[in-house]
């Protein structure tokens, strides 16, 4: 049966073109690939290349037409042992061997403007997953500790406690490795990696060149294969070198295959305002991790914090973005004794219990709130204050169980006040507290400018202890 | 490089390889006809298809440079992984992939190879070590080498192909890679396709140097130029190259000199170069063209033989393109899954 040659598009947005020029006559023989017209449109011309081998048995559309729809037929081909007398048949739409528009599915039917999702689709897309707690926000959630009571605890630094969760975690897996600039001879550019060239060979603890975009693609390779490795930047100031890596192939390769590639990495490193190293190196990311799809998303505060999430991380089947801080690194804080001590992703932790504000931050934010919590104590206002400790999933359901009970909130941290976490904290609380709110969302963050370098206009550009006092005082209208 | 001195090395290539032929057996050839034609026709459905509005945003067809997938498939054993960037139909059929599947991704449907999550540039097979699809130009040269890195800390005895184009030479990471390729000892090899274009703009207006298999030179990387029209030299060339990386001599560079017939993408309009440059490629140096002579002239198979074998395949292409337009689109609840484990 004769074969119809329909007007084809040339980009997804074309409706209509004009039929510039046939290159084939009536008669030719027509081979796949050969060149057999040229059509225009406003943006440019185009060749029509044959599919099927056959002879060009008649011209349907002349050239100089313009306003051609896009699968209108333009030409019947015969093929071989057909003639003339079987195209009348073909040009009245019963012979295409192409399939028509008419027998294209619904949504596919408009070759112009993406359409609107159908009623019928919009009705079938069930609401998004839930986030850790649901959206019903009961007061009456006990609180689950990190460690059952009793738990022999030790102090150490945050520094060590990142040492000992990848130590054990790459005793317990030999698929995990660590990778990064200065990590392996010279013990880590923070000491974060102390020991482990000893203990796991050069192997498994990996010098790499400073070529940060390289060596993260590099890791996340490694992990499309099904190595987990750490990939630790010097700082994630460096990490923007790598970000595409990061985003475009960590995070969203899961989706884009349909969920057959797995990509188990975690990228560690410093973020943040460290002391007086300027605006290159003091930027905090977490808005910005936090803001994409596909991975989660990390920023411990104490000691307890940074080793049962790192543990976390590495064990977790997703890319994790793990944010640290140089100045926390020499903090120290009580830590489980326990070579198996899990804290959970996407959980957040009160800190410390009250009932007139709830005072939300996380990461070195955290030294602000806590130390703001305890004057206020001494004021007699007594301040709740919530540790987010995972940036994505956000556990919003913690944030908003304690402002319907304090009915005030104001957040704390370093980095941009523009597009912030504590933006999203700000949004979340209106939309699920929006009648328990005694007073407007205060926010006290990093000043909107690059971190200077001179010591007095850096500490201008921080938080202070007293802003968040200044806050609370502000939102729970005291003197 | 002009347009002569590109066909000379081309063909110098080629002599270089000549004896690649003798090694290139009846069946070979038979197999490297049907494999590199179901690449063409696959393309030119895809082409009509999209022509149809049937196939969405970008669609980058592989025709003219099918003897180069077909070829280093050929030379590769069980276990070597491929990776390439969004031009990848035709490394997808070369591993083995169903065109039902391929097609179907192309189309949005539930049954193609990413759920139609993907679509033409991202596409995976885990089953057949085919990682990708990639839409960043250059980004699976990293990729490709931290397969490799996987191969190493394994010892699992494969090679990572890592496939760019001659646009994808001049991006940082690439050299970024092949540092620590060489560094490391990776079994990685390198193969350029360069179709003469990275999009308009020709390789002699965007590299200071346009003989690309020296890249690696800083790096003590060894490179070849190979005529990646004619499959048996392809194939010649990648295990040669394969054996380098797989001995633990680390990473190899094979520049497949090649050429695309169409666009950069469907919505090219082809400007940037002459219909008789088109022309003398696809009548004087068809790779599709130049297997079949050898069939029927050296190899004497009959003509009968050959259509049977096109006519197979223009039926698994049409049973392709109908599974790809009968498929369900994905259910909307898809919309929310495969973004965590």
């Amino acid at each position: 049966m004769p074969t119809q040659i329909l007007m084809p598009a040339l980009s997804p947005t074309m409706e209509e073109g004009k039929l510039a020029k046939w290159l084939k006559s009536v008669g030719d023989a027509v081979a796949p690939g050969d060149v057999i017209a040229e059509i225009e449109t406003d943006k440019a011309t185009m060749e029509v290349e044959a599919v099927d081998e056959g002879t060009l048995g008649k011209i349907l559309v002349a050239e100089g037409t313009e306003g051609v729809p896009v699968n209108q037929p333009i030409a019947v081909l015969l093929a071989e042992g057909e003639s003339e007398a079987d195209i009348d048949e073909a040009a009245s739409g019963g012979g295409a061997k192409a399939p028509a528009k008419e027998e294209a599915p619904k949504a596919e039917a408009s070759t112009g403007s993406v359409p609107d999702p159908s009623a019928e689709q919009r009705a079938k897309l069930p609401p998004p997953p839930a986030a850790p707690g649901g959206t019903e926000f009961p007061d009456d959630q006990p609180d689950e500790p990190d460690y059952p009571a009793g738990t022999e605890m030790r102090q150490m630094t945050v520094r060590e406690a990142l040492r000992d969760a990848m130590a054990e975690e790459m005793r317990r897996d030999e698929d995990v490795f660590l990778m990064g600039e200065e990590v392996a001879e010279y013990q880590g550019a923070y000491k974060v990696s102390q020991g482990l060239l000893d203990e796991f060979s050069a192997r498994r603890v990996i010098d790499t060149p400073i070529t940060e975009h390289g060596f993260t693609g590099v890791g996340v390779g490694a992990a499309f294969a099904g190595l987990k490795p750490i990939v630790e930047f010097m700082t994630f100031n460096f990490a923007m070198q790598a970000i595409d890596q990061i985003i475009n192939s960590a995070a969203k390769t899961h989706y884009m295959s349909g969920g057959f590639i797995k990509c188990q990495i975690v990228f560690r490193g410093p973020n943040g305002a460290a002391a007086r190293v300027a605006a290159q190196h003091s930027q905090d990311y977490a808005a910005w991790y936090a803001h994409v799809p596909g991975h989660r998303v990390i920023q411990p505060y104490s000691a307890a914090d940074a080793k049962g999430l790192l543990k976390a991380a590495i064990r977790d089947p997703n890319p994790v973005i793990f944010l640290e801080n140089e100045i926390l690194y020499g903090h120290s804080f009580d830590v489980p004794v326990d070579d198996d001590f899990v804290l959970p992703i996407g959980k957040a932790k009160v800190e410390r219990k009250g009932t007139d504000v709830t005072i939300v931050s996380f990461g070195i934010g955290m030294t602000y709130a806590m130390k703001a919590a305890e004057e206020l104590a001494g004021m007699g206002i007594s301040a709740e204050v919530i540790n987010l400790r995972t940036l994505r999933p956000l556990d919003i359901d913690t944030v908003i169980r304690s402002v319907r009970k304090t009915n005030r909130c104001v957040t704390v941290e370093e980095a941009f006040p523009t597009c912030s976490i504590s933006s999203e904290i700000g949004f979340q609380v209106m939309t699920h507290a929006f009648d328990f709110l005694d007073a407007p969302v205060m926010r006290i963050t990093g000043k909107d400018v690059p971190m200077p370098y001179a010591a007095n206009l850096e500490k201008l550009a921080l938080p202070t202890v007293a802003d968040v006092i200044d806050a609370v005082k502000a939102v729970t209208y005291t003197n | 490089m002009t347009e002569d001195s590109a066909v000379v090395e081309r063909e110098k290539a080629a002599g270089a390889g000549a004896k690649s032929s003798e090694t290139f057996s009846k069946e070979d050839y038979r197999r490297a006809y049907e494999d590199m034609l179901l690449i063409r026709r696959f393309e030119e459905k895809a082409g009509q298809l999209y022509g149809m509005g049937l196939i969405g945003g970008f669609c980058h067809l592989y025709i003219g440079q099918e003897a180069v997938v077909v070829g280093a498939q050929m030379a590769m054993q069980e276990g070597d992984q491929v990776i390439t960037g969004y031009r990848d139909h035709g490394h997808m059929l070369a591993t083995g992939m169903e065109p039902k599947g391929v097609m179907a991704e192309l189309t949005g449907r539930s049954s193609g190879y990413s759920k139609g999550k993907g679509g033409s540039m991202h596409m995976f097979s885990v089953e057949k070590n085919f990682f990708g699809g990639h839409g960043i130009v250059g980004a699976q040269v990293s990729l490709g080498t931290g397969i490799a890195f996987s191969n190493r800390y394994r010892e699992n005895g494969a090679v990572c192909l890592t496939y760019f184009g001659d646009g994808a030479a001049n991006q940082g990471q690439v050299y970024e890679s092949f540092n620590m390729a060489k560094l490391w000892s990776l079994p990685v090899v390198y193969m350029i396709e360069n179709n003469k274009y990275g999009m308009g703009t020709s390789v002699a207006r965007a590299s200071s140097n346009t003989n690309l298999s020296q890249r690696g030179a800083s790096f003590e990387i060894p490179g070849e130029q190979v005529d990646g029209m004619a499959v048996e030299t392809v194939r010649a060339a990648v295990g040669r190259a394969l054996a380098h990386a797989r001995a633990g001599k680390g990473p190899y560079i094979l520049e497949m000199l090649t050429y695309r017939y169409r666009g950069h993408s469907m919505s090219d309009p082809a400007k940037y170069r002459t219909r008789d440059e088109v022309n003398e490629y696809r009548q004087k140096h068809d790779p599709i063209d130049h297997v079949r002579e050898i069939l029927l002239s050296k190899h004497k198979v009959p003509e009968d033989d050959i259509k049977a074998i096109d006519k197979r395949v223009r039926e698994e292409i049409n049973a392709a393109a109908e599974f790809a337009q009968s498929e369900p689109e994905p259910d909307p609840a898809e919309l929310w899954t495969d973004v965590v484990r």
